[in-house]
């Protein structure tokens, strides 16, 4: 083991996305940086992800703020990286089966509408064919939101690593954290399997993990782990041209239920799969594979698309999403422990929050004020939280 | 035994084989490597991982698309393309309310 002991501004707990997105605007901010990764680059949940970037599944508040700055933050800061990354703004369609359900949605997207975001009904299922020829006949109808986008998440992380490093950052894969350095109650570095690295502020991004990580340093984060399957099938000639989910799928991305929830989500690639989830499930780090999650994905899905019914499934993964009690994200500099920073618990919405996520966190680190308040993903909010 | 017996077509061009050979081992053993193309770049792709996990050797049998040449057996007459068949999926009916 190295006795030596390396200096930065900042140190990075995880090469994830919201880790990449982190380095990489403290470096374009003139901060040294050093990440360092227990596995390999996006070895997590950032590789076991659909890459979405959504501004439709959220529902008012602080959440919502961040997608939309983080939107910002995609199409605008880092418009001329969008190729390396496959952004594309493919639109989300969200289905309604019902009237009941057609006047819920009505609802929301009149008030997501107030608050920024671009969205249209469509009163009627034909309205809905002409976007997608495929969708099931015997839906009510739906709502499209034009900004809905997705990226390629492998390729956004590894190319935002490779742009931080342009800008003087190190990344350090099969590096893990053993201890977290303190002094007079302030965290100022961590004890790696490679020696120690003092920095003034330490990041945790450590996604599902993130709870481990700041145990070590003394302080209770209640993120945990929700099981995600999604499935891809073989390639087909272009079917599904929009992301396409039920109206159901919100409510589900806001439950706690511990139990298995399964509501449709279905999109085309451009390599001509298609992937359909989404289930969520609380069971720990299990990665058992489970049959009857996939199976209620795959009838679900074909409840949005009959068409996919002879349609051959190659292959099933989960991945673990990180989730706080609250389902917000803990973002900023730990009030109970100086020094030690949070960027973690963004659920399914990892890679679309994280670019706004690093953007907001180079500007606090500086101490500048930032463009979106930090209060409301204040990690101490979690003080006395249980897990959920 | 007529020649047909142990021939499968490939993009209509014959091609022989030996029992319980796959068509993709049948189509190696012929010198024909590659079939396929990726969809965005054009990259030619053919046998990859040979035992049913890549998805890379693609073929049509018969009609049916996205079959893997690697574990689908050859047989007598089987009619093999290289191309999937372009016509779309077929579209759900209209319902009538």
């Amino acid at each position: 083991m190295s006795s030596s002991t390396a200096r930065a501004d900042v140190v990075i707990v995880g090469a994830g996305v919201v880790g990449a997105a982190t380095a990489y605007f403290a470096a374009l901010a003139g901060l040294s940086v050093i990440v360092v990764e227990r596995g390999s680059i996006a070895s997590g949940t950032s590789s076991r992800c659909e890459g979405n970037v959504l501004v439709s599944d959220k529902e008012v508040g602080p959440e919502l703020e961040l997608s939309l700055y983080s939107q910002r933050v995609w199409r605008e800061d880092l418009a001329e990286y969008a190729n390396l990354w496959e952004f594309e703004s493919k639109g989300g369609l969200v289905v309604a089966r019902s009237e009941s359900s057609m006047r819920a949605l009505a609802e929301l997207v009149a008030h997501q509408r107030t608050l920024g975001i671009r969205a249209d009904m469509i009163d009627d299922i034909s309205g809905v064919r002409e976007l997608e020829p495929y969708i099931n006949p015997a839906l009510a109808g739906g709502a499209f939101y034009p900004d809905d986008a997705q990226v390629q998440p492998l390729l956004a992380t590894h190319q935002l690593l490779r742009l931080a490093r342009e800008h003087g950052a190190q990344v350090r894969t099969r590096t893990a954290v053993h201890g977290i350095l303190t002094s007079g109650g302030r965290a100022e570095g961590v004890e790696t399997s490679a020696g120690r690295i003092s920095a003034g502020a330490i990041i945790n991004c450590a996604g599902p993990w993130s709870g481990e990580l700041a145990a070590l340093a003394g302080v209770h984060l209640p993120v945990l782990p929700r099981r995600g399957f999604v499935l891809v099938t073989e390639p087909v000639p272009v079917t599904v041209h929009h992301k396409v989910y039920a109206a159901e799928y919100v409510g589900d991305v806001a439950s706690s239920d511990a139990g298995l929830q399964v509501s449709p989500v279905v999109e085309g690639t451009p390599s001509g799969t298609i992937l359909m989830g989404a289930s969520r499930e609380r069971v720990g780090f299990d990665r058992t594979f489970s049959a009857g999650a996939v199976a209620r994905i795959a009838a679900s899905g074909l409840g949005l698309f009959p068409a996919l019914r002879d349609v051959g499934v190659q292959r099933a993964y989960s991945g673990f999403r990180p989730y706080c009690p609250d389902h917000l994200p803990a973002i900023g500099e730990d009030a109970r422990m100086p020094g030690l920073w949070h960027a973690a618990g963004h659920e399914g919405a990892g890679v679309g929050l994280s670019v706004g996520t690093g953007k907001l966190l180079a500007q606090a680190m500086r101490g500048e004020s930032t463009d979106l308040d930090l209060a409301p993903f204040r990690p101490d909010r979690l003080e006395g939280v249980a897990a959920a | 035994m007529s020649a047909e017996d142990d021939t499968i077509r490939f993009d209509g061009a014959p091609v022989t084989f030996v029992p319980g050979q796959t068509i993709g081992g049948a189509l190696s053993a012929a010198g024909i490597v590659s079939w396929r193309t990726t969809r965005r770049d054009g990259a030619p792709r053919g046998l990859f991982c040979g035992i049913g996990v890549c998805f890379d050797c693609l073929v049509t049998v018969d009609g049916a698309r996205t079959q893997r040449a690697c574990l689908v057996a050859a047989c007598a007459g089987q009619d093999v393309r290289s191309s999937d068949p372009d016509e779309p999926l077929p579209l759900p009916e209209a319902s009538h309310d």
